[in-house]
């Protein structure tokens, strides 16, 4: 509640303004059944024409007054509540942006993206609906009860003892339902993960043969969500005929005790029409507070996973302020790894004991088997990831003193997954610097040898559609190093990029990186662009088994031997 | 006259959609008989109990004036009336649940049966999370709307025709106002709903924009962050975050103020019965039969019983304008052309693997052409490259062979039999398959891995694991065998290869498709797993696309690919001594 709380307070006087003139309206509302007993036990009983008039006039300014107390409220309830999620909305986009890879894992893109939309969008329904309606009830409940003390002491004794009722009835139903909503959500996720999964694996799907497979798992699903469904139906149908019940029992007690009251002498018969009006306000007060539950319900458990994911520490911008062993930076010194080791949300370790310096201008590959550590190792680098024992140095600092901004400004970071957006090609390009002027994208994007990319596209203007569908997979990638290379970056980290490249391609990009003065770290799995690197690490199962040149490695490093046989053996 | 083609066109749509709609509530017939028989008992007992207790008032008239035997007898029926409403509400919201979530979930199954037997051209050409959205959304807002809606509408057309009947029966006059007057509500939220449809409209371009801005960026976080382009996401998003409050703001007031108005309209329509009640009790008094202050408190119970249906079946209405739109788009998904059947066909059976491509053509779309008669011949048990730059036809090549894909003129043979004319799961279930794009469920290792071959004992599984090197890092796992995959995390790119490749060497089929399949495995590994390949290659016909030309040097023949096309063939060395297209992509992936 913490989180929807503070955004309210921003909304501080429309929130409470708008129960305010529904209490107004509610107040209005209330009198009616007074109105009306006066018109029984004095224009009928009197036969006062005039009087009736006069009272069935003042039922209308009643009905005008009330109309514009209702609308007021519905407009300052709106705005609290689009503002709430607006801000909610503002929140999460920030908070989420805020988080480290390794929360980023953690959570999964999936939620985050349910989070800031349906889940944002069923709490700005429930505050809504709170204000408007959720708080009229009480007011409902109560200020009836208050004017029935008035009419009459004996006979109000009826609402009190039927109010609690109806308040344990909503309370235990609305308790129970709450968890069976997230338990059907639950399973609702799954049959959403079944339908997402046949759509992308289709092609798999289809060669193994198991649609029929697959549609008796989805079967199972829905129909364990059918079932959830349906549990959850028949308590919350339960609602509705409880309520009715018990309203109607203080009914039949009220005209009960009213009758003993009337035969005494202690009250008149339009007074126990105007009791018999509050017990009906009352009921449709109820019915309609039932139908909310449900909506409030939604939001109060949409609102706990939005609480859950902003009560996340984001990552800070200096992770620590201590260096450990002061010493002056060496000035050549581009990147050093001091004993590094690292893994993955406690598991075996991924990277183990890495301990080797880069020189400024220096290419440096990486190079080893699948799951051996290599993009783990240079995601330590621009601190995706935070090292576990040990110390990465940029520039002679420790990485954790360094703000992610400074830190990664100074970093060209290629990722092996290719990810464009949405926008012109110029558009993302300036990701890499807002302030580079088109000749400089032209020439990080002729460095990276996407200028036929530019040409097939009709220059920098050229469209890109989300995540870059109506290019190539080599035309992404190409993009996506001239991104980088806008940045004129410090070090530029190539995370097996060229993979969806052709060889020629390949070459022609490594001669043209050359040019370039900063420092390279070129991942790859292919000895033939090791080539281009001056020293290559040698990585195996998360640890450096070589570092050193090619002629070095050929000679000392067995693991560097065999790679390089697998791929030259057949060389002609 | 267009405008009316139109018009009539949708009605035929509308129509479409209400048949497909009854066809799913036909096996729940009883249940929609019982809801409305419940619904009429439950609107009868809710209406006997205001006249009930209206006698019961005018059993109190006074002092000393007090009918208790009387009052006694309205009290028991009271009690009855309501022992029944309720029981029947209840017992209709069951009916009505079980018709609602039992037709939600068939008519799910059957879209979702569906994306089994559609044609890949239709699911490629639109994205996913659209049609995923249709199974999902839709059909939640379909069953919500239109049926859960059912019972409201029923209910709420059943008072309103009881409380006629009733305000008919006790006194006309107040009738007619009632039935006069009471309509202008139905007007105001016409009215205003006309009014606030432009706005939601608006409302839902703005947030169809910032979702697009949230998928994005908050899809592709790990590069905004290596970019630091987070403080420019924040000004985006600020920016239409803010407009999407101005326009909610308006959408969510205008719309709101539909309760408030019919409320007005209904407190003069109460005020007027009061009035005409009160001059009728007057005038009657004393007179044979009299309007009494029991039967003015029953009549003006009814008339607010009378408008509440009026502003809900307003409000049913509009979801179910909402929810035919939503079954809709369910029907166009469920009632699209299938792959025609295969079932009268019979099966591939005996494979010995000559694959042939005779003269195909094939496009995705038909302005651009893709594969001009194209002449393949594979013979049995050999090994057939296919090499080229990106976007030449390779993977295109597959989605014919897999019959993923029909072609547009000439014929793909396997064993000389047209492949078209066996059914399409005979013809995979003969292809074995490994994609670049690796393709993991979400559960366990050992599921995945049997996927192919459910029957495949333990030790299979874990030979074939260990073939494709894949053993000992699943080992490595929290659960080994048992982990259940998610679909981020845990496992690299290299390492999903490497379990489809063990998936596919437990099926062993007679022919193998390799597209890029060892793209994301290092070498160094690839060779271990490579003799793995061999084995399973011995024998079986297969086709590799490779980037890695080392990867396929030994084949029997080399396809070289370029704009759909083939421009050369032959083996490995036949093609570099031709000094080609084929000896330049060579030479520039080993040149020093």
């Amino acid at each position: 509640m913490k989180y929807l709380l503070q955004a309210l307070r921003t909304y501080r006087r429309e929130a409470v303004l708008s129960p305010l003139f529904k209490l107004f309206e509610v107040a209005l509302e209330l009198s009616v059944p007074l109105v009306v007993a006066a018109v029984i036990d004095v224009g009928i009983a009197n036969g006062d024409r005039e009087y009736v008039l006069h009272a069935c006039l003042l039922l209308v300014a009643f009905g005008v007054a009330g109309l514009g107390f209702a609308l007021t409220a519905q407009y300052f309830a709106a705005k609290a509540a689009v503002g709430t999620a607006a801000s909610l909305r503002s929140k999460l986009f920030g908070k989420i942006q805020s988080f480290s890879f390794s929360q980023i894992d953690g959570i999964g893109t999936a939620k985050m993206i349910t989070l800031m939309t349906s889940d944002v969008a069923q709490v700005q329904t429930g505050v809504n609906m709170a204000l408007r309606l959720f708080l009229r009830s009480p007011f409902v409940v109560f200020g009836a009860m208050g004017l029935a003390f008035l009419v009459d002491v004996r006979a109000a004794l009826v609402f009190v003892a039927v109010i609690p009722l109806l308040a344990v009835a909503v309370y235990t139903v609305m308790g129970v339902c709450i968890p069976l909503y997230q338990k059907m959500q639950g399973r609702l996720d799954r049959v959403y993960l079944s339908t997402r999964e046949n759509l992308s694996g289709v092609r798999v799907i289809r060669a193994f043969s198991l649609e029929e497979k697959e549609l008796e798992e989805f079967r199972t699903r829905s129909g364990a969500l059918k079932k959830a469904q349906k549990g959850v139906g028949r308590i919350s149908a339960l609602t509705g005929p409880v309520t009715f019940v018990l309203v109607n029992l203080a009914l039949i007690a009220l005209l009960y005790v009213g009758a003993i009251r009337v035969d005494g002498g202690a009250l008149e018969q339009g007074q126990i029409v105007a009791l018999y009006g509050y017990l009906a306000q009352i009921l449709v007060e109820l019915i309609k507070l039932a139908n909310l539950i449900v909506t409030v319900t939604k939001a109060v458990s949409c609102q706990k996973r939005i609480g859950k994911v902003l009560d996340m520490e984001g990552e800070p911008a200096v992770l620590s302020e201590e260096d450990g062993a002061e010493e002056t930076p060496d000035p050549s010194e581009a990147v050093r790894f001091e004993n590094v080791s690292f893994s993955y949300g406690g598991g075996a370790n991924a990277l183990t004991g890495i301990d080797f310096s880069v020189k400024k201008g220096e290419t440096v590959g990486i190079l080893g088997g699948t799951g051996a550590g290599k993009s783990t190792l240079v995601n330590l680098i621009p601190r995706f990831y935070r090292a576990a024992e040990g110390r990465v140095l940029v520039g002679g600092e420790n990485v954790e003193k360094i703000p992610a901004g400074i830190l990664r400004e100074k970093i060209g970071y290629v990722p092996q997954k290719v990810v464009l957006f949405k926008g012109s090609i110029r558009s993302n390009l300036l990701w890499g610097n807002q302030n580079a002027d088109d000749r400089a994208l032209l020439r990080a994007a002729e460095l990276a040898q996407a200028s036929d990319v530019l040409r097939a596209k009709g220059g920098l203007d050229g469209e890109i559609a989300q995540e870059g569908k109506n290019l190539s997979g080599g035309q992404r990638q190409r993009l996506t190093i001239a991104r980088a290379l806008v940045k004129e970056p410090e070090i530029l980290i190539l995370d097996d990029c060229s993979s969806a490249l052709d060889y020629a391609t390949e070459r022609n990009l490594f001669a043209a990186l050359k040019t370039l003065s900063c420092t390279v770290f070129l991942v790859s799995q292919r000895v033939s662009s090791m080539r281009h690197a001056d020293r290559i690490v040698v990585l195996d199962d998360g640890k450096a088994v070589g570092i050193g040149t090619h002629e070095e490695l050929s000679k000392t490093c067995g693991v560097y031997r065999e790679i390089l046989s697998s791929q030259e053996r057949r060389e002609p | 006259m267009n405008r009316r083609k139109k018009r009539s066109a949708g009605a035929a749509g509308k129509g479409a959609t209400m048949r497909g709609i009854l066809r799913y509530l036909r096996p729940y017939l009883p249940y929609l008989v019982c809801t409305v028989l419940l619904a009429i008992v439950n609107v009868a007992g809710t209406l006997a109990v205001p006249y009930l207790a209206g006698r019961g008032i005018d059993c109190i008239l006074g002092a000393g004036e007090v009918d208790f035997q009387a009052l006694f007898r309205i009290l028991i029926a009271i009690g009855g009336c309501t022992l029944a409403a309720a029981v029947s509400l209840y017992a209709m919201s069951l009916c009505n649940n079980r018709v609602a979530y039992h037709v939600l979930s068939d008519i799910r199954t059957d879209a979702f049966k569906k994306i089994g037997v559609l044609p890949l051209r239709f699911l490629d050409g639109r994205a996913y999370g659209e049609t995923a959205s249709v199974v999902i959304t839709d059909a939640e807002q379909f069953s919500d709307g239109l049926l859960l809606g059912f019972s409201q509408l029923f209910t709420g057309a059943a008072t309103i025709l009881g409380v006629l009947v009733i305000l008919f029966f006790m006194r006309w006059e107040i009738a007619l106002i009632v039935v006069c007057v009471t309509p202008l509500s139905l007007f105001a939220a016409k009215f205003i709903s006309s009014r606030t449809y432009k706005m939601f409209k608006e409302q839902s371009e703005v947030r169809a924009e910032q979702t697009a801005l949230i998928d994005e960026m908050v899809g592709n976080l790990k590069t905004v962050k290596a970019f630091c382009h987070e403080d420019e996401n924040m000004e985006t998003f600020t920016k239409i975050n803010d407009r999407l409050e101005k326009c909610s703001l308006r959408a969510v007031f205008f719309s709101s103020t539909t309760n408030p108005a019919t409320r007005f309209i209904n407190a003069t329509v109460y005020a007027l019965v009061a009035l005409l009640g009160a001059f009728l009790a007057i005038a009657t008094a004393g007179s044979a039969a009299p309007f009494t202050v029991g039967a003015l408190t029953a009549v003006l119970n009814y008339s607010t019983q009378y408008t509440k249906p009026f502003n809900e079946i307003t409000e049913v209405v509009a979801e179910f304008q909402n929810a035919l739109a939503c079954a809709a788009r369910l029907f166009a998904l469920i009632g699209e052309e299938e792959e025609p059947s295969d079932r009268e066909l019979p099966a591939l059976s005996e494979v010995s693997g000559e694959v042939g491509l005779e003269h195909v053509f094939f496009s995705y779309t038909p302005e651009r052409k893709l594969i001009e008669d194209l002449c393949v011949t594979a013979p049995a048990g050999k090994r057939i490259a296919i090499v080229g730059p990106t976007g030449c036809g390779k993977t295109t090549l597959i989605n014919l062979l897999m019959r993923f894909y029909d072609v547009d003129g000439g014929r793909v043979s396997v064993d000389g039999r047209d492949v078209r004319e066996v059914t399409r799961r005979s013809l995979r279930e003969n292809f074995g398959m490994v994609l670049q794009e690796t393709w993991l469920k979400t559960a366990t290792v050992r599921e995945n891995l049997l996927m192919g071959n459910p029957e495949a004992s333990e030790e299979e599984m874990i030979a074939a694991a260990k073939a494709a090197h894949a053993h000992n890092f699943i080992m490595r796992l929290e659960h080994g065998y048992d982990t259940v995959l998610g679909s981020e995390g845990a496992l690299s790119q290299g390492q999903k290869q490497l379990l489809c490749i063990a998936r596919v060497m437990l099926c062993r089929p007679p022919m193998l498709i390799l597209d890029e399949a060892t793209s994301n495995i290092d070498a160094r590994t690839e060779l271990k797993v490579q003799d793995a390949f061999r084995k399973l290659m011995e024998g079986r016909t297969c086709f590799i696309v490779a980037h890695r030309l080392s990867t396929i040097e030994n084949a029997d023949l080399i396809l070289v690919m370029k704009d759909g096309k083939i421009v050369e063939r032959g083996t490995h060395k036949e093609l570099l001594a031709g000094r080609g297209f084929y000896f330049d992509l060579y030479n520039a992936q080993f040149a020093k």
